[in-house]
């Protein structure tokens, strides 16, 4: 039984990272660039529902929506500000300038918010389910798992249903070809960056309720996990992204249950490296010729 | 009036100087060709015009309208279609999403639905394989999707980029019948090519450009009896 609690604990787990790995591969898959500040997005998202839930009368869903729009429009203003003036100039600048946002982020945070920290409201009172026995499964872990099998499923729709999701496609294979079609590139990367970021308030929701505290720093290690988890499920492939996290979370969930506490995030990116030692491109990356 | 004026345009790749004075213009109803050497500016000029490039100076007017003062993304729905080198289709998506990815700009789902009915009717092989993933067409197919695609734009003008480029000499004759088809269709086409003899054997007028200049132009029955284009670019 309780094997069966752990891996839904795990699942609920990987489902944030895959909500957090999603922004990454989207964002990787259309901009090429590895956005280091993508988990201080879901920081500032879990610190403005915490802000407007406290502030606002309490109704959790303008809280989430406060969250949901603001980190939106970070998003995308910080694509507008700090990486858009360096397409094109080499990789390395931008990953730089991801860390420098990133640490910008926390910083702002840290002044905002001071480094002790805070609990995160109780938005919603979700009872334990109990089935049989000795098997209790948390409310936030149903939940979590639900909305985010919800939003993968959105999120396929929109990408092979619908025409932006076609625009994303062909802006992610080849930026020139696709202006030759009248494809908006600057707002089809708006758009990814939008999308991403939006994941990300959910995700740092669901980190607030998983975990109950937030601080200036809660960004950094889920961010890390999930790009671990989009690399290992191939990264720029958003069904790779989904069930990476998962796996990751699961992974993670059960080396706590049955190994060791301490040891797990070494076990998580113990199988990152294997993977990659046997697959270089994740589980469900493409292998991509260099062309010339 | 000429649909595309280019005048005296200038476009830099950084310091070196691609195209360093080029105008010409490009009447309703002509075939256009392009020629000269690898290097000497013809790709950089399509480019220009389609917005992939800026240009340092000079000046684009489509059919009026001045095309450095567009956005990229609305030349093609002025009806200007650029078939790019490579072909550059979408290798990982079908035959039938790149065709839709032409229409991009178009929203009336019947019109599009009748493009596409009329791309499948002059190429049944994309019909046959519009599920399969582009990748995995022959060279000759992809270059058939290319141009089917800019099609789907139901474009005034077609710019062709080396469309003869790494097929076999049966397919090149087949992808120039094509072109005197869709310009007797009614669409506008300029072609920039290598293979300078097919492209002058299909082109009402030419211009030959050398290093970022244009340094011949007339009719092509001329050209292709120009003693120095013979020399240079007929291998004669």
């Amino acid at each position: 039984m309780s094997f069966i609690s752990n891996l839904i604990g795990g699942l609920s787990l990987g489902s944030i990272y895959a909500l957090i790995a999603l922004g990454y591969t989207m964002v990787y898959g259309i901009a090429k660039m590895l956005n280091f500040a993508h988990g201080d997005i879901i920081m500032v998202g879990a610190f403005t529902i915490f802000t407007a839930a406290s502030s606002l009368g309490g109704n959790p869903f303008v809280a989430i929506l406060c969250g949901l729009v603001t980190c939106v429009i970070l998003g995308v203003l910080t694509e507008k500000i700090a990486y858009k003036p360096l397409r094109g100039s080499s990789p390395l600048a931008v990953l730089i300038t991801a860390i420098g946002v990133s640490y910008f982020l926390q910083s702002v945070a840290l002044l905002i918010f001071g480094s002790t920290q805070r609990p995160f409201p109780k938005l919603f009172s979700l009872s334990p389910i109990r089935i049989g026995k000795d098997l209790v499964i948390k409310g936030e872990s149903i939940v979590t798992l639900g909305v985010t099998l919800v939003i993968m499923a959105g999120i396929m729709l929109l990408i092979n249903k619908t025409k932006i999701g076609k625009a994303m496609l062909a802006v992610s294979e080849d930026k020139g070809a696709a202006q030759l079609m009248g494809v908006n590139v600057n707002r089809t990367i708006s758009i990814t960056f939008a999308i991403g970021s939006a994941l990300a308030a959910v995700a740092g929701l669901f980190y607030g309720l998983t975990y109950n505290f937030i601080g200036p720093y809660t960004g950094s290690m889920p961010g890390i996990k999930a790009f671990v988890a989009a690399v290992f499920g191939g990264i720029g492939s958003i069904p790779g992204a989904m069930i990476g996290g998962i796996l990751l979370g699961v992974i993670e969930n059960l080396s706590k249950g049955y190994i060791s506490t301490e040891l797990s995030d070494g076990i998580v990116f113990a199988v990152l490296i294997l993977v990659l030692l046997i697959k270089p491109t994740g589980l469900l990356g493409k292998k991509i010729a260099e062309k010339v | 009036m000429a649909l595309l004026t280019v005048e005296h345009l200038q476009v830099n790749y950084g310091v070196i100087k691609a195209i360093k004075d080029v105008s010409f213009e490009v009447n309703q109803g002509e075939i256009i060709a392009l020629i000269g050497a690898n290097g000497a500016g013809k790709t950089t000029t399509l480019h220009t015009i389609t917005g992939l490039l800026q240009a340092r100076a000079g000046r684009i007017t489509f059919d009026g309208v001045d095309l450095m003062k567009t956005p990229p993304h609305k030349i093609v729905s002025m009806g200007i279609a650029h078939v790019p080198e490579g072909r550059r289709i979408f290798q990982q998506l079908s035959v039938y999403d790149n065709l839709r990815l032409g229409a991009y700009t178009r929203s009336n789902p019947r019109e599009i639905a009748d493009s596409l009915a009329s791309v499948y009717d002059r190429f049944p092989r994309l019909k046959e394989r519009r599920n399969q993933i582009a990748g995995t067409l022959s060279g000759g197919e992809q270059q058939m999707l290319a141009m089917s695609r800019a099609l789907m734009s139901r474009p005034k003008i077609m710019l062709m980029d080396e469309p003869s480029m790494g097929l076999s000499p049966l397919l090149v004759s087949e992808v120039f019948d094509i072109i005197r088809e869709i310009n007797e269709d009614g669409t506008t086409v300029l072609l920039v090519e290598q293979n300078a003899k097919k492209a002058l054997s299909i082109a009402d007028r030419a211009y030959v450009l050398e290093t970022g200049r244009i340094t011949l132009s007339g009719p092509a029955v001329d050209l292709l009896h120009n003693d120095q284009v013979k020399k240079a670019y007929l291998g004669e």
